[in-house]
């Protein structure tokens, strides 16, 4: 299989602009490969560098040393982002627009001719359920509904590759459940999915691989059911071994 | 330049939708209306002081209005964090610096024009007069000034993220310019070394916002502006605008963006 998503010793620091304050390393050297139609769950605890990973991947953040690609280009190039899908953690669009405004201003980007951007819009409006209000500001919108123009801009492009961060993070277990069915349709489709989240049931249903990072290192990366036989536990319990987490009863 | 372009229609979008420009624009209308009514003296020439009155609110209002958009567009994308999954397309930083850049610059020129319109109206109104072609070069030269300010505001909101404090200064450098600049050189003479050379150099270094200003031939209707004059104004901008964009695309271009 052919990564679609590759890091060579990856490493990122963050320097202080504060004198006696030390540089931070927020990834070591992280080496990491997605390959081509696989959904890929990327875990760690707060701090240990997911979103450092996924800010290098989309161009945000340059690497201090290593590389990283997508789709065998190198991130720093635009045109690497041309096949991809991203949705932040936290979504916050243009709120005086509308949700069809802002999905024919996303299509405008990837320079989708009008008449395919009409039919896009249409039906990732239907498939997020947001037909009825493509009309209202965002600003109007519910924290779900926000989320799922999110959803709905990732996908405009008709993406190879979705980066998602937490994507399910602040949503209902109706949400949630919606997000999942997304996926799973994605991975259908062959696509590729890419995603960090803290909810790691949902990591275990919908993931092939996963890859669980502490510190800015890379701890273990695998398919989900060789890590939870080879700790003879659920995910749950196979990541607190890996990142050296003891829990009371345990200890 | 597609993407360029769709970035300024969303900055378009966002002038005709807040209310700033109207809440301007009415006061502007109120003014000029109420100064127009009132005929001091049974002067015949009244219409000059209204003319003027328009024109000073017409640039304080475009000034304004070119200001608070421009230093409020980076900062904003970055405090409500539109600019992750916009420059996680397929967006340069130097794309999105031009659309910003241009998303100010039209919808500061449509506010302009509104203005003008407002302005030949009342003025029209009262002297049975419309020197279109006067008017055409005011509107040009202003919004060819309201270049230089925007990449001038726009340089600041990399350097400043708080878009209060880069309006505030942007409009005193502004302010600064139009009404000190021009005679920094005359200052100079009167000044003994290193203080002479100090104001020499800023004199040279400012862009002369003050040369854009004719407002004067409007009111008192001095004819036009030599033509070549005004295409050597457009070029002064021109540069002005384009080295102000470079450092804003220097600065920005390196900018770590943590989610």
């Amino acid at each position: 299989m052919s990564a679609i998503v590759q890091t060579q010793k990856l490493r990122v620091e963050y320097r202080s602009h504060e004198l006696r304050q030390a540089t931070k390393v927020a990834l070591g050297s992280l080496d990491l490969e997605v390959n081509v139609g696989e959904v890929f769950g990327f875990l760690g605890p707060n701090g240990a560098g997911k979103t450092t990973a996924i800010n290098v991947l989309l161009g945000f953040v340059p690497p201090t040393r290593g590389a990283a690609y997508l789709f065998g280009i190198d991130v720093r190039q635009p045109i690497a982002r041309q096949r991809i899908g991203y949705l932040p953690e936290m979504t916050y669009y243009y709120k005086f627009l509308t949700a069809e405004e802002l999905l024919r201003f996303y299509a405008r980007i990837f320079g989708l001719p009008r008449a395919e951007a009409d039919k896009r819009i249409d039906q990732l409006l239907k498939l997020v359920e947001l037909e009825q209000a493509r009309k209202r500001p965002i600003k109007s919108y519910s924290k779900g509904m926000q989320q799922r123009v999110g959803l709905a801009q990732a996908l405009i492009n008709n993406p190879d590759l979705l980066i998602l961060d937490e994507p399910t993070s602040g949503l209902d277990p109706l949400g949630r459940m919606k997000v999942r069915e997304i996926i799973q349709r994605l991975k259908n489709e062959g696509k590729t999915v890419f995603f960090s989240s803290h909810e790691l049931g949902e990591v275990e249903t919908v993931c092939d691989r996963v890859a669980i990072i502490n510190q800015g290192e890379l701890k273990a990366t695998g398919r989900v059911s060789d890590l939870v036989a080879q700790h003879q536990a659920n995910l749950e319990k196979a990541f607190l071994d890996i990142i050296g987490y003891q829990t009371q009863s345990a200890s | 330049m597609n993407t360029i372009w769709a970035l300024a229609g969303v900055v378009i979008k966002e002038m005709y939708r807040r209310k700033d420009f109207y809440v301007l624009f009415v006061l502007t209308a109120l003014i000029t209306i109420a100064a127009g009514m009132v005929n001091f003296f049974h002067d015949p020439k009244i219409v000059r002081y209204v003319k003027d009155i328009c024109m000073l609110l017409i640039w304080i209002s475009a000034l304004l209005i070119a200001i608070v958009t421009t230093a409020r567009q980076i900062p904003a994308e970055r405090e409500s964090r539109t600019i992750f999954p916009l420059l996680a397309k397929p967006v340069t930083r130097g794309q999105f610096i031009l659309g910003k850049f241009f998303g100010c610059w039209l919808a500061t020129g449509i506010a302009l024009l509104v203005f003008y319109v407002f302005f030949a109206i009342i003025t029209g109104s009262r002297e049975q007069h419309w020197p279109w072609l006067t008017y055409l070069q005011a509107i040009w030269l202003q919004w060819a000034m309201l270049a230089v300010v925007i990449a001038l505001s726009l340089c600041g909101s990399i350097i400043s993220a708080a878009p209060s404090s880069t309006t505030t200064i942007c409009f005193i450098a502004v302010a600064g310019i139009l009404l000190v600049g021009g005679h920094l050189n005359t200052v100079a003479l009167h000044q003994s070394q290193p203080l002479q050379t100090i104001f020499y150099t800023i004199y040279f270094l400012i862009p002369h916002l003050e040369w854009f200003d004719i407002r004067d031939r409007v009111i008192y209707d001095w004819g036009l502006v030599n033509w070549l004059d005004c295409v050597l104004a457009t070029l002064y901008a021109a540069a002005y605008t384009g080295l102000f964009l470079l450092l804003t695309w220097l600065g920005f271009r390196r900018k770590s963006l943590n989610t």
